[in-house]
């Protein structure tokens, strides 16, 4: 099987940034760990190239997953690893973020005390996203779940101030119930099928009570996590005052890897047991999370909050999926599958187009802290002239989260118009065009104050405690920005990516 | 009612009891109780579900330390956040 041997590289990607962990752990000088970071990172990006080569091209007609299972005992006993297009696109997404992001705070960090705890940290967290893309086994995804969660509430601690803590504390205590939840989903599903590895699941789940209440707690637990509104009052607060980088990986990757799951868990683990009716109320809740979202950004008084409110909103259309899941009378297997997956295709898009377009937007808000050493959206009047390149970012990042073209959200966006039309839900096209005025107008509200006029700004108080920030830090910013926008040329290549192993 | 099913259903309702009080518990210290109290309940049905087979089924047993491990992690992390911000709570009061 030509397969194996790419399957085989398969660990790394958790071995790595968990040896990253240790090593910053031992190397307690501030170039070793920088340096540990770095190496770590380069090594991620190696094996994700090795395994983007090796992965089959021939789109919708595979059915090629990567399967490595550890130690060679195969399930039901033994945990595997496996890999297929969606969880290879998330993988790619978090090796580029991670990448940009360590560089990013190997200067953010340069001179705080928290770097010491933050290294670790970070790539104990990298772990634990990267071994939740790769698992294939819903216990071991409870563990991975447990170490993001101890871990980014650790780092949202960093700050060490009691509006940091108290965010952590509930955080912490969001993620563990959210957790248990699924913890009792487990002990269900292993009591009727007797396995917890997903393909054997996929095989076996049939529509029934116990079913239906596994796949009700799963959804609580992971939409508790991924902040759906009503659930979604611990994320402002635990976004808005993390350390930069954190916040951007935050919202860039922490919540999609709960959202991954929850796709995973709808569209094939527990597919029999989904009804219309929980699609549909799933697709309500993520309609209602972009208007509050965006009504809350336009309210938030601080820029972090702003951002993090945006991600709430965000968050809504990623669950818009659901609903154009459904099938309508009369439509075939090959028709619902196509229609699967360009809903997929979609919210993928989404995924990857919000998460570069945020992360470039918490570092830009990151930098202006750093030289401002406030993030006041009324205090950054004529800003544009102190900060062009961290604004210029703003803006970009700004642009693809409303839509505009040539962005990738605004792929992102034509995308899940097109499903929605063509399953004639024209409700969802409306809310997704208010979606975009709202997040337009919180956007330009902040623009606006910035590029005003520099005689008006003169009389503004020239910022007192204003320091220059090393000039790779907007220009990490400003890599993703751009990134953005090279996604919105290149659409197909994310498109061909995620059908790889969605053949039925 | 078998002994395994007893301890099942009494698993969901501390499941349960444990999850109202997490929810509707302002007190910090009380709602990491009841979040506890929830795991337990969790582990109770793992527990069950060994014991239902004709052998002791090993797998569960294996979740249930790994669930222990967690939630202890998990407890104690808490508990030294609350101590931190009682800590500076106190010193901004002292200020």
């Amino acid at each position: 099987m030509p397969l194996s041997d790419v399957s085989s590289l398969l660990p790394l990607l958790v071995a790595i940034p968990l040896t990253g962990a240790i090593f910053s752990v031992l190397i307690n000088s501030k170039h070793g760990q920088v340096l540990t970071g770095l190496l770590a990172a380069l090594s991620l990006a190696l094996v994700i190239g090795v395994i983007l080569l090796g992965l089959p091209s021939d789109g919708l007609q595979s059915t090629a997953v990567f399967r490595y299972p550890i130690a060679g005992w195969e399930a039901p006993l033994g945990i595997a690893l496996s890999l297929d297009g969606f969880s290879a696109l998330l993988l790619t997404l978090t090796t580029f973020l991670v990448t940009v992001l360590t560089f990013y705070s190997a200067y953010y960090f340069s001179a705080s005390p928290a770097r010491v705890r933050f290294w670790p940290l970070w790539w104990l967290l990298v772990a634990g996203i990267n071994a939740l893309f790769l698992s294939a086994d819903i216990f071991n995804v409870y563990v991975t779940l447990e170490i993001i969660g101890l871990a980014a509430v650790a780092l949202v601690a960093l700050s060490g101030n009691k509006a940091g803590l108290t965010a952590a504390l509930r955080y912490l205590l969001v993620g563990l119930l959210g957790s248990l939840c699924y913890l009792m989903a487990v002990a269900l599903l292993y009591h009727v099928y007797g396995t917890l590895d997903f393909a054997q699941l996929a095989a076996e789940a049939e529509s029934n009570p116990l079913s239906w209440s596994a796949l009700v707690l799963i959804t609580v637990g992971l939409v508790l996590k991924t902040a759906l509104v009503p659930l979604h009052f611990w994320l402002p607060h635990a976004h808005g005052s993390a350390p930069a980088p954190v916040s951007a990986i935050l919202s860039a990757l922490v919540v999609k890897a709960s959202f991954y799951l929850l796709v995973r868990f709808w569209m094939e683990i527990l597919a029999p047991a989904v009804t219309n009716g929980a699609l549909i109320l799933l697709g309500i809740l993520g309609g209602l999370a972009i208007l509050w979202g965006c009504i809350q950004a336009l309210r938030a008084t601080r820029l972090k909050l702003m951002v993090a409110y945006s991600t709430v909103a965000q968050i809504g259309y990623l669950f818009l999926l659901f609903p154009l899941l459904m099938s309508a009378e009369g439509t075939s297997a090959a028709q619902l599958a196509v229609q699967h997956q360009s809903a997929l295709a979609a919210v993928s898009y989404f995924i990857v187009a919000h998460a570069c377009a945020k992360a470039a937007m918490f570092i830009a808000a990151g930098n202006i802290i750093h030289s401002l050493g406030h993030d006041d959206i009324a205090k950054l009047q004529g800003m544009a002239k102190y900060m062009p390149l961290s604004l210029f970012t703003f803006a970009i990042a700004g642009g693809s989260l409303i839509g505009l073209p040539p962005s990738a959200g605004f792929i992102a966006k034509w995308l899940l118009l097109n499903v929605a039309i063509d399953t004639q839900q024209w409700w969802w096209v409306v809310i997704i065009l208010t979606g975009g005025l709202l997040a337009a107008l919180a956007i330009f509200r902040v623009l606006d104050l910035a590029f005003i006029k520099s005689e008006q700004a003169s009389e503004q108080v020239a910022p007192a405690h204003w320091r220059k920030v090393p000039v790779a830090m907007p220009l990490s910013g400003l890599a993703l920005a751009l990134c953005t926008m090279a996604l919105g040329f290149n659409a197909d290549l994310i498109i061909d990516l995620i059908t790889i192993g969605g053949g039925e | 009612m078998t002994q395994a099913m007893l301890y099942a259903v009494f698993g969901i309702v501390l499941f349960g009891v444990g999850l109202f009080g997490a929810l509707a518990i302002a007190h910090v210290m009380k709602k990491l109780l009841a979040i506890n109290i929830c795991g337990v309940g969790v582990f109770m049905v793992f527990i069950a579900n060994a014991s239902s087979g004709v052998a002791a089924d090993y797998v569960p047993h294996a979740m249930v330390l790994t669930g222990i491990v967690v939630a202890v992690a998990g407890t104690a992390m808490a508990l030294s956040l609350v101590v931190r911000i009682n800590t500076l709570e106190q010193q901004e009061e002292d200020a």
